[in-house]
C-alpha cells in the first residue's frame, strides 16, 4: 500500500498492477510527481525519510482518505535518496466506485504528502543545495480539506 | 544504550546522522544537552519550535523518558514529498 523506494520505478507498471482485476471499482485516479531540473544536472533533489516512521505516518493519512472518500484501495510509491531531473518522485493511485471520489482522494493525498509527510528535501539549484520547507501554497492547499 | 537519529538540516549542522550514546540518558532533554554541549548552533537548531521528537518512532510532546536501547529521532520541520 505504501512503499519508499531508493531507485527509480516504472509508474506505468505500478498503474497496471493496481488497476488489474478490479470489478467493483469503476474509477482509478493517479497522480505522478516528477523531479524538475536542468537536463545536465546530475541530481535535482534529495529526499530523506525516516524508514518505519514515514510509512506509518503516510499510512495514517491513507486510512483517513479511504474512510473519507469511500475508497476501495489506495497506494503511494515515494522515492527517497538522490533523484535526477525527469525521474518520478511520487505516485498516488486511488480506486473507487466512481471518478469523483477517486480524483478527490488523489488530490487530498497529494496535498497531505506535500505539506505534512515526514520527508526532508534538499534541492540542488544554481546557488547550491538548500533545505526546502512547504511553500505557503502547499500549506493553503491542505487547508482546503479541513 | 540509546541511539540518536538526526534528519534534514539538523544532521548538516551537527555533522552526523546517527550516534550511539555511550551513557544511558534518562530523558530526551538530557540527550539534547549531551549531543549539543560543544555546538551552540546545533543546540539552537534543536530548540527550534518546528523540531519534532520521536522515541521509538512515536512522537512525543515536550520531554519524555528514554527507555534502555531506545531510538530517539530529532526531526526538523518536514519538507513534504
Amino acid at each position: 500500500m505504501i512503499r519508499l523506494v531508493a531507485e527509480t520505478f516504472d509508474p506505468g507498471a505500478e498503474f497496471n498492477r493496481f488497476s488489474a482485476h478490479r470489478t467493483a471499482s469503476g474509477a482509478v485516479a493517479s497522480f505522478l510527481g516528477l523531479a524538475r531540473g536542468q537536463v545536465d544536472q546530475p541530481v535535482a533533489l534529495e529526499l530523506q525519510a525516516y524508514p518505519g516512521f514515514t510509512e506509518t505516518e503516510i499510512g495514517r493519512f491513507v486510512t483517513v482518505a479511504v474512510d473519507r472518500f469511500g475508497l476501495h484501495d489506495a497506494m503511494v510509491v515515494h522515492r527517497i535518496g538522490p533523484i535526477p531531473p525527469g525521474e518520478p518522485i511520487v505516485l498516488v493511485l486511488t480506486a473507487a466506485a466512481h471518478r469523483r471520489e477517486a480524483f478527490e482522494a488523489c488530490d487530498y493525498l497529494m496535498d497531505y504528502l506535500k505539506s505534512r509527510a515526514p520527508f526532508w528535501k534538499k534541492e540542488f539549484g544554481p546557488d547550491g543545495p538548500r533545505w526546502v520547507e512547504p511553500t505557503p501554497r502547499d500549506l493553503s492547499d491542505i487547508e482546503r480539506w479541513t | 544504550m540509546a541511539t540518536v537519529l538526526l534528519f534534514g538540516r539538523l544532521a548538516d549542522i551537527a555533522g552526523w546522522r546517527t550516534r550511539d550514546m555511550g551513557s544511558a540518558p534518562s530523558c530526551v532533554s538530557e540527550i539534547k544537552t549531551l549531543i549539543s554541549q560543544d555546538n551552540p548552533e546545533f543546540r539552537a537548531a534543536l530548540d527550534d519550535r518546528g523540531v519534532r521528537v520521536a522515541v521509538d518512532r512515536v512522537l512525543i510532546q515536550g520531554d519524555a523518558p528514554v527507555p534502555a536501547n531506545a531510538e530517539v529521532a530529532f526531526m526538523p520541520a518536514m519538507s513534504g514529498g
